[in-house]
């Protein structure tokens, strides 16, 4: 895991000027030596790749043919190390994963930080170390970025946006808005687990497990789902944010269909599902960073469920529901107990209960 | 998971249900006192294998429902003064007072912290000597020993810039209050396990006997609600009302006597008000005379802050099992849980929200053809 090895900068191209100053100060983020120094000592070997060591003003790609997928994210993670990986980890799986969602083989990410003033160098090289090794598992270059660095006090360590394209095969025509009823809802692995492991080292709450986060570039396990399921594949989603019940909602209002959730088939590890207890939160609800809810057509579904065991992010995987023609915009669980019950969207975030 | 799986069990449910509808002859309105059970009856469809007939009413259970709205304003008080870290369980800082939440406050700069403990409270103040911590005390006999807990150490340690807001509530008073109301339809209680874990449950024989009214000390997971409902209503069908308990693996008829001997150290029982229904003699903690250094009301002086709750909400009557939630000429339309009027539909276990959330206005045709 990338948080027990303590980067070193004596590897770096060269790191002396760098070591000057430990921590990140006003001057980082100024666009003169300082800034330059940040790029070529830590960005640049870091990232390693033609097109950014031209060092334009843009990044000039190409030529690609095909339908272009573009998406951006910014991160805000708090802590931003956590068992399982880091903010930066995050930022380059993030914007993969939205793409691949779309049906797009990703190429090229941009990458742009806000570090706080007195922000540690050898915490951005840890992340950015990340990104880079991230980057390179997924087979994606980042090809530009930017820095900028706000006085202290007015950030919390580090922000990192990214951006992406990719490049969405002929063949694939994949939204959330094409869910049929009948389709199959297959989720990659168990839930839960990103959003646990964060809240498990969250300032004033810290519990000892062995949560980590999910957090994984989710395109080989897409390809391979377009390529088992080909046109019978509707949508793909990662749950992040809101968690797979959020992801149903949304497929569920864009579909205009109903889902049922079978509750026994959720995939939930039992630490996970014991920290979920504990708090009072309902795992359906919590973030993921490396899972894929797909929909697809139920005659497919046995065939998309085994390519997906098959891989080692897709062991897990299960199918968890289906879209219905009935109650249009609703999830329905039907309940261990032989019951149903409809599931309501989240306001906000799920506030841990009293008692 | 250990002592949770098993009480979920779909099969033991099934049989459960059998069981109980072979008991049943006539209907039934039987409340379930706590608003965590509220939540799993809910949750798991528990009503929904009931005979037809047998009601289930929702009580006054949910601490963060029950606590006045003037309390609400004056937490919020408090919370936006300068140097004031103020420390809150998570579902308190949704609730809304008269003009905001908690969560407005901390958005205009206040301090306000989610803990998950009272004693993450404590430790803030051991941390931040020059701050004013404060913790929001609310709740029944379940989260009161942890909260004497956090204020005995404060004592121990003098520590002078820590302070509790206090709205403890009392549920023995509660269920007499219900029984002495004109128009009560309860028939039978399942009794709040956690509470009875704390308190045992020798407080409840002479309401029993004084209301002709059977009790069972009830768990949290679907086969303890049902297994409470299969003896209370057996109670019910044969005339009988005794105080039982179906919830053994971890209430004791004594409770845990350690946290009582505390809880009386700290606090003395006074009248309180419980929101939507009033004030009930004796059905609440304050501080005790030695403690009273302690109380954030006086310390920030806020007890003179009074509010008056919207004429449209009727979640006294909802709270009193009197009204079923989707009964108020509010519910959906000027209150919903983005815009909620009264608590019981700001909580996950309130009445309203868990009707207005699960979906309760819809009949259960219509989700059992989903």
């Amino acid at each position: 895991m990338p948080e027990t090895k303590k980067p070193d900068l004596s590897n770096w191209s060269c790191p002396l000027p760098l070591q000057d100053y430990p921590a990140i100060v006003m001057g980082h983020g100024g666009g003169g030596k300082l800034s330059s120094e940040l790029v070529e000592h830590l960005f640049l070997p870091a990232f390693r790749n033609e097109t950014l060591a031209n060092l334009g003003d843009a990044a000039v790609i190409g030529p690609l043919s095909g339908r272009i997928a573009m998406s951006t994210d910014t991160f805000v993670v708090q802590p931003l190390f956590f068992p399982g990986g880091n903010i930066g980890d995050l930022a380059v799986n993030g914007t993969v994963n939205d793409l691949a969602m779309s049906g797009a083989r990703p190429r090229y990410l941009t990458a742009g930080f806000v570090l706080e003033e007195g922000f540690q160098i050898t915490d951005l090289a840890r992340i950015v170390e990340s990104m880079a090794a991230s980057a390179r598992a997924a087979g994606v270059e980042i090809v530009t970025g930017d820095t900028k660095v706000v006085e202290r006090g007015h950030g919390d360590g580090c922000y990192i946006n990214t951006a992406g394209i990719g490049v969405i095969p002929d063949h694939v025509n994949v939204g959330p808005s094409l869910v049929q009823p009948g389709d199959a809802v297959i989720v990659s692995g168990t839930i839960a687990d990103h959003g646990m492991a964060i809240m498990s080292v969250r300032e004033g709450l810290e519990f000892d497990s062995t949560i980590v986060s999910d957090c994984a570039a989710l395109n080989e396990l897409a390809a391979i789902v377009l390529e088992a399921g080909g046109a019978s594949v509707h949508a793909m989603r990662d749950p992040t944010r809101g968690g797979l019940g959020a992801t149903m909602h949304e497929i569920a209002h864009a579909s205009n269909v109903g889902m049922v959730i079978e509750e026994s088939q959720l995939p939930v590890r039992p630490e996970v599902q014991a920290a979920c207890e504990l708090l009072g939160l309902d795992p359906l609800f919590v973030a993921n960073e490396g899972k894929i809810a797909v929909f697809v057509a139920a005659e497919a579904a046995g065939r998309v469920l085994e390519a997906m065991r098959s891989h080692p992010l897709g062991s897990n995987a299960a199918i968890i529901g289906q879209a219905v023609a009935q109650h249009p915009k609703m999830l329905v669980a039907h309940t261990r107990i032989g019951a149903n019950r409809v599931i309501p969207a989240q306001i906000g975030e799920q506030l841990p209960r009293i008692c | 998971m250990k002592y949770l799986t098993e009480f979920r069990d779909g099969e033991l449910a099934s049989k459960l249900a059998r069981e109980i509808r072979q008991i049943v002859t006539r209907p039934w309105n039987i409340m379930e006192v706590c608003g965590g059970q509220t939540h799993s009856i809910i949750r798991n469809g528990i009503d929904q294998l009931l005979p037809e007939g047998v009601q289930m009413i929702h009580g006054p259970g949910c601490p963060v429902c029950v606590t006045p709205l003037e309390v609400i304003d004056r937490a919020l008080a408090i919370a936006a003064q300068p140097g004031v870290i103020f420390c809150s369980f998570g579902d308190m800082l949704r609730v809304p007072g008269s003009a905001k939440d908690l969560f407005r406050v901390k958005s205009e700069g206040g301090d306000v912290r989610i803990v998950y403990s009272p004693l993450d409270a404590v430790n803030l103040a051991i941390k931040n000597p020059d701050k004013e911590v404060v913790f929001f005390g609310v709740g029944f006999e379940t989260t009161a020993p942890a909260n004497a807990m956090a204020l005995h150490i404060a004592r121990r340690q003098s520590l002078h810039n820590f302070s509790m807001l206090i709205s403890h509530v009392l549920v023995p008073p509660a269920i007499e209050a219900i029984m002495e109301s004109d128009e009560n339809k309860v028939q039978a209680f399942l009794a709040a396990g956690h509470v009875c874990s704390v308190m045992g449950y020798w407080q409840y024989p002479p309401i029993a006997e004084k209301y002709r009214v059977p009790i069972v000390v009830t768990g949290f997971e679907p086969l303890d609600i049902m297994e409470g409902l299969r003896r209370v209503l057996l109670q019910l069908e044969r005339g009988e009302s005794r105080v039982d308990n179906a919830y053994e693996r971890v209430v004791t008829h004594d409770g845990n006597r350690e946290a009582q001997r505390l809880l009386a150290e700290v606090f003395d029982v006074c009248d309180r008000a419980w929101r939507g229904i009033g004030v009930i003699p004796q059905s609440g903690w304050r501080l005790s005379e030695a403690y009273r250094e302690f109380d954030a009301e006086h310390r920030f002086a806020v007890s003179d802050i009074h509010a008056v709750e919207s004429p449209l909400c009727h979640s006294g009557e909802v709270l009193r099992g009197a009204l079923k939630p989707n009964e108020c000429p509010a519910f959906g339309k000027e209150c919903t849980p983005r815009h909620p009027l009264g608590a019981t539909m700001v909580s996950s276990e309130g009445a309203c929200a868990a009707y207005y959330n699960y979906g309760r206005f819809l009949s259960v045709e219509e989700l059992v053809h989903a």
